[in-house]
């Protein structure tokens, strides 16, 4: 079974706040995409527009019903994704000092013995911003913006030679080091599930939605 | 210093196939063909039966580019070595963060679940029985073209080397609106996370509003099924975005009010810029063109006419002109467009060229609908700062030497 198990729901139903022109916007996309599933449909244009996938060919009902309801042990089995509020994180903790452990045993043979040496992109330390000049660094200290990331990353495809092997509390172990490491917490801090979310990265406003839109502007 | 290595692999793989190709690749086979030209033998007997399985012809042999053997890399399509538009699905590029997994059609299963009404398993025949769609589209890595964002770049780089993570298939598939409309979306979703079944299991946040525009749950490529390499046995397909978007192998998706902030998209493929801020959810690949001939490792072995050919396309719709440049961007005249000229796909341009002889730099630019033209480099580092490495669709410029020898020439032509 899975080492983190199930995840209660309620932990997703977390709302942050969204642009209300975004909201608009969903719901009338989601309007027309139903009003195109029941209106009559008239896809001559389709040939040429190579777009408009999201209406129902012609006679479509409104559910096909194909597929089997989702286990609910499935879900909890394969849904592992945590989110910056903390949605997703399981129970358990762990502190920097037992993370330098297990992050020596099952880190440091491709990242080095610090976090610095490689081969393996660099964890520690590091500038990633500042004009011009040579390559920056981009590392868990300089550039991520959000530490639960690391409990979304570690878990699905670390250590790249077992992937999701390591426990809960390991886990926020090695993430507790990492980030003790590159200065963020203190050498003494214990993680769990409302204290990593908590942590503020540095880099976290940073971050830019992306402006390019088309049309003559080079962005 | 460029890998020796990989130029001459790619030297050898252009050089087979030579008359066939009914183009001249070295000077010495230009020396050959202009000394003695032998009548194409008989054939002796009959030829090869059918058979269950085609092959290629023996002279022509392309190969993808293959970076480091280790689970993250990536293998180049050899764009200056095909024509017309559809890349053939043994030599579409290749980009995996995990290696490519063994996963089996009667093992598939993708799980629908999160914001919904009805969350949902589909094994592979439920996809592939619901009303399905075929569409032509490219599919580009945003790090595509990195090698040509660089003044100091190689002179020595062939198309495969700089732009060859860039293909083009017909995807065949479900409509993840198809898919959204079953499981029955809840009010206040904005978001999907999708999830591959790799062993780095890649997962990227898609916007809803881009979910239920083109996005399809894809399994065939090109009239077969899609290859192991290529996201076996079904694919996310989001027709003009960055490839890693696409998430292969697909076994989840989830629906949400909020984007998860994966890795990938936050401490990878976001875009730093000069002003201390970094682009986020840089999805959708801007209109590029590049020429495919001549370029590196071509040689022109005489004067006279010369086809310039080349590929152009724009993640945000339909290519509306590709001008071709052969005096180093002085003057420009509109090349050819093969119709059909389709949405977020690949359009093959032409333009016929009678070569002096002398010193030449060409090079092409690409128009979209939205009105964008393709920037040269300085307009794009001054945009964006000269660090930033993807979403590189800069002007690539081409020298032909007296001696018919083309090489990359950006440097020269800032």
């Amino acid at each position: 079974m899975s080492p983190r198990g199930g995840r209660p729901t309620s932990t997703r139903s977390h709302s942050r706040v969204r642009p209300p022109l975004l909201r608009v916007a969903v719901a009338a996309i989601l309007a027309v995409s139903v009003a195109a599933c029941s209106a009559p449909n008239n896809s001559s244009t389709s040939e040429t527009e190579g777009v408009a996938l999201a209406q129902s060919p012609p006679g479509a009902p409104a559910r096909f019903a194909f597929g089997k309801p989702a286990d609910s042990a499935l879900v909890a089995l394969w849904a592992r994704d945590v989110r910056p509020d903390g949605a997703g994180l399981p129970p358990g903790k762990g502190s920097a000092s037992q993370g330098k452990g297990v992050y020596l045993a099952h880190c440091a043979m491709c990242h080095g013995p610090t976090g610095t040496e490689g081969p393996a992109p660099p964890l520690v330390g590091g500038d990633a911003w500042g004009k011009g000049g040579p390559p920056k660094l981009q590392t868990i200290g300089s550039y991520w913006p959000y530490a639960t990331t690391l409990f979304d990353y570690i878990p699905r495809a670390m250590p790249q030679n077992a992937p999701g092997s390591l426990t809960a509390d390991e886990t926020y172990a090695v993430i507790a080091w990492l980030l003790a490491s590159n200065g963020i917490v203190s050498t003494d801090a214990v993680l769990d599930a409302s204290t990593l979310p908590a942590v503020r990265m540095p880099a976290r406003d940073r971050f830019v939605r992306d402006n390019r839109r088309g049309g003559p502007e080079i962005r | 210093m460029r890998d020796r290595g990989l130029s001459r692999r790619a030297w050898l793989a252009a050089t087979s196939g030579a008359v066939a190709a009914g183009l001249v690749k070295t000077r010495f086979d230009a020396i050959d063909l202009l000394a003695q030209q032998a009548p194409m033998p008989f054939p002796p007997a009959l030829g090869r039966m059918v058979s269950q399985l085609g092959t290629r012809a023996p002279d022509e042999q392309p190969r993808r580019l293959t970076g480091p053997p280790v689970p993250s890399s990536q293998s180049y399509t050899p764009l200056h070595l095909l024509d017309g538009i559809i890349t053939p699905a043994d030599l579409h590029y290749e980009r995996h963060h995990g290696g490519v997994p063994a996963i089996t059609a009667a093992d598939y299963q993708l799980l629908i679940h999160g914001m919904v009404e009805r969350p949902t398993v589909f094994r592979l025949a439920d996809l592939k029985r619901f009303p399905a769609v075929s569409r032509l589209f490219f599919l580009e890595c945003s790090g595509n073209g990195g090698p040509g964002y660089n003044p100091n770049a190689a002179k020595d780089l062939t198309p495969q080397q700089m732009d060859g993570l860039l293909s083009t298939s017909e995807w065949t598939g479900v409509p993840l609106a198809t898919l959204l409309r079953e499981v029955g979306v809840r009010p206040g979703a904005s978001w999907l996370l999708a999830e591959g079944n790799d062993s780095a299991h890649m997962d990227r946040s898609i916007p809803m509003e881009k979910a239920l525009d083109d996005a399809i749950v894809a399994y065939a490529q090109n009239g077969e099924a899609i290859r192991p390499e290529q996201g076996y046995p079904a694919r996310l397909f989001l027709p003009g975005w960055e490839g890693n978007t696409n998430i292969k192998w697909i076994r989840r998706i989830e629906v949400t009010d909020q984007p998860t902030m994966t890795r990938e998209e936050t401490s990878k493929y976001t875009d730093p810029l000069d002003n201390g801020t970094a682009r986020q959810f840089s999805f959708v690949m801007d209109a590029k063109s590049i020429v495919t001939f001549p370029t590196y490792p071509w040689v022109l072995p005489e004067r006279g006419w010369w086809e310039i050919r080349g590929l152009a396309w724009s993640g945000r719709g339909r290519i509306t002109r590709v001008d071709v440049s052969t005096d180093g961007g002085r003057t420009w005249a509109p090349a050819e467009l093969q119709r059909p000229v389709l949405p977020k796909c690949t359009v093959r341009f032409r333009h016929l060229w009678n070569w002096s002889g002398a010193d030449s730099v060409i090079m092409s630019r690409a128009v979209d609908e939205t009105g964008y033209t393709q920037p040269t480099y300085s307009q794009l580092a001054a945009a964006r700062g000269p660090r930033t490495f993807y979403h590189a669709n800069n002007i690539r410029p081409w020298k032909i030497a007296r001696d018919g020898a083309v090489t990359f020439a950006l440097g020269e032509t800032l």
